[in-house]
């Protein structure tokens, strides 16, 4: 890789131990990847808790913050493991919730901005077309490059961190017009209803594409996606398909037109996605059982908008005295859910409003023991998609489908499909 | 006769040598690993319940999330990581993982590793010239 002046001397370690050692990390990926130099970038968003990061993953950023080391650029922090307000009440690990303290206190110091929302694009952090970032989380990447045109790879924890350090990332993959250009083609021609139905394209988009240096092309929709929508849809397409980017005609700013996806050359291969193949994935997701143990929307975090449709859907009914109602969003949606009045109807009604974490990454296998939910009902695609991988039961269907499990216990007629 | 051998791009890391296991699943730290132990968990997965341990693992291709980039330090930490990790395709989140835990990476290898090892085969991997031999 070529390196600026700057490079050479953080490489030289002129900035640091730590800066030394991230810059180190970054040459050895670029080079990996091919990249023939460093862009600078505006903003990180790092995933880091423990439970991805384990021991040793703490003692890595214990040993940067004993190096002294500081961000350069504003460094947002994704979902975490632990709600700390309401560890207990879910029955999280103790021993766990106080390791994440301290790893949260070392983050601080470092100079993140702990916001743990792996929404930050919904409500911290815009992106605008062209821009450079280094981001994690799935789907945060892939709504930046595809719904902003912003350029970014996934970066693991430890990327992310030596970004934040450095103030650049290795130019290769997404920063790279060349890796934008669209690929398999897939028309649309299913009836999409729901946040889930989106989630479920997106997973069926995923499994035939089955690789992050392809970009698919979404053709043929009807009618303009909302916000949640692309969010469900591209959380999904990134989480089955390690998707970075898609296109979708008419919608994201690198695909006005089909020509401009492919940028004149010719579609590999086109798919038709219909009703049937939307009712064939939900089918991957049988029920197990009547009963509905546990209702989670979660995976993404909730928006403002989606929390207002659960508590529009519950109608001031209560949750089933036998099922769990659980609600993942962050800071700032909780804030403003409280002000709108939407966490007391949700608790109101017996549900919980969790922030800052997210179900999946919160050891959902150990509290769906605790607890004994033999399934969870959810909406999200993208959650089916790994506590499948967790041997949990994952029943994906309908937000109101979803809603209705929850206020009888069980799964409406029109949501069992086996 | 040449010695058998796969070639890719240079890789990432020092020479290694090791028994390799061959996937023809693709792989997911998340999705198809138990990160405590270093077993494949996944029901039905090629690798269910083989440990990659100290060995030089391929797999055609992977899945999944950024949790890649912190668990194979992690794996490390406990003793139970993958000596050298070969892909068909890979993503960054893997090699930025498997870099933070200083294990030997290479991808894009041809030809297909299952036209000339078997699982057990003891191989040389040297990343710096982009090659996988089998050894004595």
């Amino acid at each position: 890789m070529e390196l600026s002046e700057r490079e050479q001397r953080i490489r030289a370690g002129e900035m640091g131990e730590a800066a030394r050692i991230a810059i180190e990390q970054q040459i050895a990926v670029g080079e990996f990847f091919g990249a023939e130099r460093f862009v600078p970038v505006s903003s990180v968003h790092m995933m880091g808790d423990m439970e991805v990061m384990g021991d040793a993953g703490f003692a890595f950023i214990q040993d940067l913050v004993d190096k002294g080391a500081r961000f350069t650029v504003p460094v947002t922090t994704n979902a975490r493991c632990v709600d700390f307000e309401r560890a207990a009440d879910v029955r999280q690990d103790p021993a766990l919730v106080a390791r994440e303290r301290r790893l949260v206190e070392n983050l601080r110091r470092l100079g993140a901005l702990q916001v743990d929302t792996c929404i930050n694009y919904q409500t911290v952090y815009q992106p605008h077309f062209g821009e450079h970032l280094a981001w994690g989380d799935t789907g945060t990447v892939i709504w930046a490059n595809s719904v902003c045109g912003a350029r970014t790879n996934y970066e693991a924890g430890p990327a992310a961190v030596a970004a934040g350090i450095t103030g650049v990332t290795p130019a290769y993959g997404f920063h790279l017009d060349d890796q934008r250009v669209g690929g398999p083609r897939f028309e649309v021609r299913c009836a999409l209803r729901d946040w889930a139905d989106w989630g479920a394209l997106g997973g069926i988009v995923g499994r035939r594409t089955l690789d992050y240096w392809t970009v698919p092309v979404l053709a043929g929709l009807d009618g303009r996606p909302g916000p949640d929508d692309l969010k469900h849809f591209g959380a999904a397409l990134a989480s089955y398909g390690s998707c970075a980017m898609f296109h979708m005609v008419g919608v994201t700013p690198e695909a006005r037109t089909e020509a401009e996806a492919y940028r004149g050359r010719t579609p590999p291969a086109t798919h038709v996605i219909d009703d049937a193949a939307l009712d064939a994935f939900y089918r991957t997701y049988p029920e197990n059982q009547p009963e509905a143990d546990a209702v989670i929307f979660s995976g993404p975090q909730l928006s403002l908008l989606e929390l207002r449709r659960v508590v529009e859907l519950l109608a001031g009914r209560r949750v089933h005295g036998n099922t769990a109602l659980l609600i993942t969003t962050n800071f700032a949606v909780r804030d403003m859910a409280v002000r709108l009045g939407y966490v007391k109807a949700i608790e109101d009604a017996g549900g919980r409003v969790l922030a800052g974490s997210c179900w999946y990454i919160m050891e959902p296998a150990k509290m769906a023991r605790a607890h004994g939910w033999r399934n969870i009902v959810t909406n999200s695609a993208k959650m089916a998609n790994i506590i499948g991988g967790y041997r949990l039961h994952p029943i994906l269907r309908r937000t109101d489908l979803c809603i209705e499990a929850a206020v009888t216990g069980r799964l409406p007629d029109e949501a069992r499909l086996a | 006769m040449s010695r058998a051998a796969v070639t890719g791009p240079p890789g990432f890391g020092p020479d290694v040598e090791g028994e390799i296991v061959l996937s023809r699943d693709t792989f997911s730290i998340r999705y198809d690993m138990d990160r405590e132990t270093g077993v494949i968990s996944r029901r039905g997965h090629a690798l269910e319940g083989q440990s990659l341990a100290g060995k030089i693992v391929y797999f055609p291709a992977v899945q999944g999330g950024v949790a890649a980039g912190w668990a194979f330090l992690a794996l490390v930490g406990r003793g139970v990581a993958p000596a050298g990790v070969i892909f068909g395709k890979t993503n960054p989140v893997m090699i930025q993982g498997l870099v933070l835990a200083g294990i030997p990476a290479m991808h894009r290898v041809s030809p297909d590793p299952f036209t000339v090892f078997r699982t057990g085969d003891r191989v040389r991997m040297s990343p710096a010239r982009g090659i996988v031999e089998r050894v004595g």
